[in-house]
């Protein structure tokens, strides 16, 4: 059988991943795509399918299955569905890779995805787009550009980005943090804290908000300056060697540190970094290193759910829909700790978002690379918010605060759980927060 | 002979500009005819029979459905209707130079009526999202297949479906008021009315549970009931199945009628266990899952005796669900269950023939021993009260064992038909028991059947090879089943 399959010898899917596949359908309706044009191909059942067609080597890695393998959000909506106890995070996985390594790409798409990754891992690179991104708006460049039809007659990729870009303030994108922080009154953990590329220049807020937050309950925090990308956005695009890279560098800069745990309030990273043991598993010099980091890694409400609020939290009266991001809640299964967190407040309300299982169409660069499925998406997801009427809009991931932002036609406040419970510690009301 | 001929109609040559057409009334975004994505289309939730179609189509409005089966019409094409593809019985499969016309882009609910008790669907919405939809009403639509959040109720239509609480509500035929259909010739007529009471013959009655072969759903009227006033749930373990099959006879005796008897096995309860938040006994050989629903007083006096007569039974343990939310967890696993099963076997045959409810011990007790016999495990999770069996056989296909399996999982539905029940109780016949129903019709049976059908669709064009035994796949001669020089050579297989 495996002379025929159409996969290289590294590392394809598992025959005994894709045979856990009873074809029962059951993961249908969570899948955003499925959800939006009904196509079999397009359906966590069907891309399976076609894995398992391309194992046996009965159709070849072409254009045609990178296509359904790239319209994929990795939004993992799809396991937990699954009564069968599919492993379809692993089979994705698995996959990406072989596409990236045996379909040559169209060229307009190359580009983009070339200019994204070497923009967004380089938080040097990335503040220079972002400074230029707000010049861009804050000369009101953007609207007159929009008025004139301009970025109406950029390509669709490309118009993404631009309307991606959040309204940065200056001070944020400077920012440092200082090197560590240290608990207030008695020190109850000790802790690390990924910084994140995007999350650092563009959310500086949220870092500055999760760090107070944690020291306020007992911890004190290290943030290790000479951190980089973790490798998470290379990983969901089939970027393997690249995301290895990032991997061994991101546990080389953490090792040095003693702490309890590695703390993460970036959906997407946290759940890649939890699979480090995973992804470095054949490196003889780091499987077992990556296997003990990926075990400390936490993300930022599983650590405070453990530490009973010490902290005095001061009222905030506001309704706010928590918005689960797909990294957290499906791949990370952490669902209600950040609830708990928000409730945590006096005066809130939380209330859930129907379709909640349903993508935001953020995930990862697939709103930069597939621009349509996720434009459709995002608006989707924006009605579902605001038919709860919500004051405040709180997720937990950068990508998710990006991309609901922009389709949102209310205004509401978009926040990171964090910053909630860091304005009702600090006194201030919310969406003042900044300093 | 009139039983073969759909099958010498539907080999008319096909001509060469449809697919053309085709895209020109649905536009090109709405036609699949490349190889590697047709093949996601080639089988249904029986993943043992495949074959691949010529085409998928997707419309979007019942105008294209129309459009779409007139390509057909007029150039002798088949075509399959496809809901969810979590048919059991092969009825979506595809016919090999014919078209599947997937129903999953007609997914909008058109209207929810509290008055009159009535919602009005396109056939792509799942059976759950009408319940989603009517809930804000208090309402809700009974039928409830354990697929409830993919199958589409323009599947259930086709199948007749069932599911948990059909036992007290019924099935999906008594819960749809009217159909909109398009006939094999493009036609669009409605079947059925707002009045129940219609005179003249029961077309809709006959076009409920016809799988897909006398045309295309493309509205569904459906009743929609008010949520009960009292729901109770327990589970009730049982040191053998056999004292969990007497349990059931014992309940119905008594003359209560729960709104749900399912009953699990040690084996189904293992799987369930591995999946998800289980609420049932690890090590328990069997468990009775009853649900009482309706007017407070009543509901409270009936579980007080349910629970009495499986005490009286033998029942090890009664656990009765605490809130709503313990509630949805029994459901949860019980109707998980047929999936979850993946998890302790690497493949299965399901079967979901019927027995009257006083011969359940009986008949278990036969499956148990058939199975020892062969050397093959075999899970029971089924809806009890009904008398409707779903024998899980267990096998590795990679250890040989398929053969073996298959064998029991045949000689299971024909002990069904034995002992007085039927092949089927809700999977439909499909491509799968065709060449069974001899054992249950006789050929003037069937040969009226197949007039009612050719009435609808006199071509034979709208899901061919289904339901009727035919010589492709049956062998030249109908009558008491045999295997298909096919099957022997491992190339197609039955449940
Ligand atoms: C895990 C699991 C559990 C299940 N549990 C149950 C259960 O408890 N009870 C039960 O009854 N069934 C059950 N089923 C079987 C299946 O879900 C039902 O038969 C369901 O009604 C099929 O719906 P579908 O949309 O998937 O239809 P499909 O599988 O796509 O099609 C089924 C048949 O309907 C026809 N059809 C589909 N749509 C239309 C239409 N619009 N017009 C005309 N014909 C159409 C097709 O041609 C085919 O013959 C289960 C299946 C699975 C996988
Ligand atoms: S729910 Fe799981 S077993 Fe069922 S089709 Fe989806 S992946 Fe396969
Ligand atoms: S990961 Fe998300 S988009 Fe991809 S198949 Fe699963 S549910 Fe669909």
């Amino acid at each position: 059988m495996t002379e025929r399959t159409s996969f290289d010898s590294h590392r394809p899917p598992s025959r005994e991943l894709l045979d856990d596949c009873v074809h029962c359908g059951f993961c249908l309706p969570t899948c955003p795509t499925y959800v939006i044009n009904g196509e079999e191909m397009d359906s966590p059942r069907g891309r399976i399918y076609l894995m398992d067609l391309a194992e046996r080597g009965e159709i070849p890695l072409d254009r045609t299955m990178s296509a359904h393998i790239d319209s994929c959000l990795g939004c993992l909506a799809c396991v937990p569905a699954c009564p069968s106890g599919v492993r379809y995070d692993l089979l994705i996985e698995a996959v990406r890779p072989q596409i990236e390594r045996h379909v040559p790409r169209t060229r307009i798409d190359r580009l983009v995805r070339r200019a994204v990754f070497a923009v967004f891992p380089h938080p040097a690179r990335l503040r220079v787009a972002a400074v230029a991104g707000l010049l861009y708006r804050r000369l009101g460049l953007a609207a007159s550009l929009r008025r004139l039809g301009v970025v109406r007659r950029l390509p669709a990729q490309v118009r993404a980005a631009e309307e991606l870009l959040p309204p940065v303030r200056f001070r944020s994108l400077f920012g440092r943090m200082d090197a560590v922080v240290p608990a207030v009154g008695e020190r109850r953990m000790r802790v690390a804290l990924l910084e994140g590329c995007a999350q650092r220049v563009l959310f500086g807020d949220v870092n500055a908000a999760t760090a107070r937050v944690l020291a306020a309950e007992g911890c004190e925090v290290v943030v290790p300056r000479e951190q980089q990308c973790c490798g998470a956005l290379s990983m969901h695009a089939g970027r393997e060697d690249e995301a290895a890279r990032r991997a061994r560098r991101l546990i080389d800069t953490f090792e040095r540190h003693e702490v309890d745990a590695v703390v993460v309030n970036v959906a997407g990273c946290g759940s890649s970094m939890k699979e480090y043991g995973e992804l470095l598993r054949d490196d003889p010099a780091y499987a077992d290193r990556a296997a003990r980091f990926a075990a400390s890694v936490r993300d930022v409400s599983e650590v405070l759910a453990q530490l009973p609020p010490r902290a005095e939290r001061h009222r905030i009266d506001a309704r706010i829909a928590y918005h689960d991001a797909c990294h957290l809640g499906n791949a990370q299964g952490i669902r209600q700790q950040p609830r708990d967190l928000l409730r945590s407040v006096p005066g809130v309300e939380v209330t859930d978002i129907p379709e909640a299982s349903i993508c935001c169409g953020s995930a990862g660069i697939y709103n930069l690379v597939q621009p349509d499925a996720a434009e459709e998406l995002g608006r989707r997801k924006a009605a579902a918010i605001e038919s709860t009427a919500p004051d405040v809009v709180a997720t937990a991931n950068a990508g998710c605060l990006l991309q609901v932002r922009r389709f949102l036609t209310t205004d509401v406040t978009l926040v990171h759980p964090i910053q909630v419970v860091d304005a009702a510690i600090r006194g201030v009301p919310l969406g003042e927060e900044r300093r | 002979m009139v039983i073969f001929r759909i099958v010498e109609m539907t080999s008319r040559a096909v001509g060469t500009s449809w697919p053309a057409e085709l895209a020109a009334v649905l536009g090109p975004d709405s036609v699949i005819t490349d190889p590697a994505r047709l093949r996601t289309y080639e089988c249904d939730g029986l993943t043992g029979y495949r074959v691949v179609p010529a085409a998928v189509a997707l419309p979007r409005s019942t105008e294209e459905v129309a459009a779409a089966v007139g390509v057909c019409a007029r150039h002798g094409i088949s075509f399959v209707a496809r809901g969810a593809g979590t048919g059991l019985s092969g009825g979506a499969l595809p016919v090999a130079d014919g078209i599947v016309i997937s129903l999953q882009r007609l997914r909008r609910i058109l209207h929810v009526d509290p008055v009159n008790l009535r919602a009005v669907v396109e056939p792509g919405v799942t059976n759950l999202d009408i319940s989603r939809a009517a809930a804000s009403h208090g309402l809700y639509y009974a039928p409830d297949p354990s697929s409830q959040q993919v199958c589409t109720i323009g599947g259930n239509v086709a199948e007749n479906s069932g599911g948990a609480h059909c036992l007290k509500y019924g099935f999906t035929v008594n819960h749809v008021l009217a159909a909109e259909v398009v006939l094999a010739d493009g036609t669009v007529t409605t079947l059925g009315g707002q009045s129940q009471h219609l005179p003249g013959f029961d077309l809709l009655g006959a076009f409920v549970g016809s799988e897909g072969t006398l045309g295309i759903v493309t509205q569904v009227t459906v009743r929609l009931l008010a949520k009960p006033a009292q729901v109770r749930t327990m589970v009730a373990d049982f040191a053998t199945v056999a004292a969990a099959g007497d349990a059931v006879t014992a309940i119905v005796a008594a003359g209560i009628v729960p709104a749900a008897v399912e009953m699990l096995d040690n084996l189904a309860i293992q799987a369930v266990g591995a999946s998800t938040r289980s609420v049932y006994t690890a090590d328990t050989a069997a468990a009775l899952v009853v649900e009482l629903d309706g007017p407070p007083d009543d509901v409270a006096e009936l579980f007080d005796d349910v629970q009495r007569i499986c005490r009286d039974q033998g029942s090890t343990k009664i656990m009765v669900a605490a809130d709503a939310e313990e509630r949805a967890l029994i459901w949860q696993g019980r109707k998980a269950a047929f999936a979850a099963v993946g998890r302790i076997s690497p493949n299965y045959f399901v079967q979901d023939g019927v027995v009257p409810r006083g011969r359940l011990a009986e008949v278990l007790g036969r499956i148990a021993a058939m199975a020892d016999e062969a050397g093959i495990r075999v899970a029971n999770v089924f809806h009890a009260g009904d008398g409707n069996l779903h024998p899980l056989v267990l096998y590795s296909e990679a250890d040989g064992e398929h053969d073996r399996a298959e064998r029991l999982s045949t000689e299971i539905a024909e002990l069904c038909v034995e002992l007085g029940g039927s092949l089927s109780g809700e999977h439909g016949i499909g491509a799968d028991k065709a060449c069974s129903m001899p054992r249950m019709f006789g050929e003037d049976d069937l040969a009226t059947m197949l007039r009612l059908r050719e009435a609808f669709d006199p071509a034979g064009l709208c899901n061919p090879g289904k339901v009727f035994p035919t010589p492709r796949l049956c062998g030249e001669r109908p009558g008491p089943y045999r295997p298909h020089p096919l099957e022997t050579a491992g190339v197609i297989e039955r449940l």
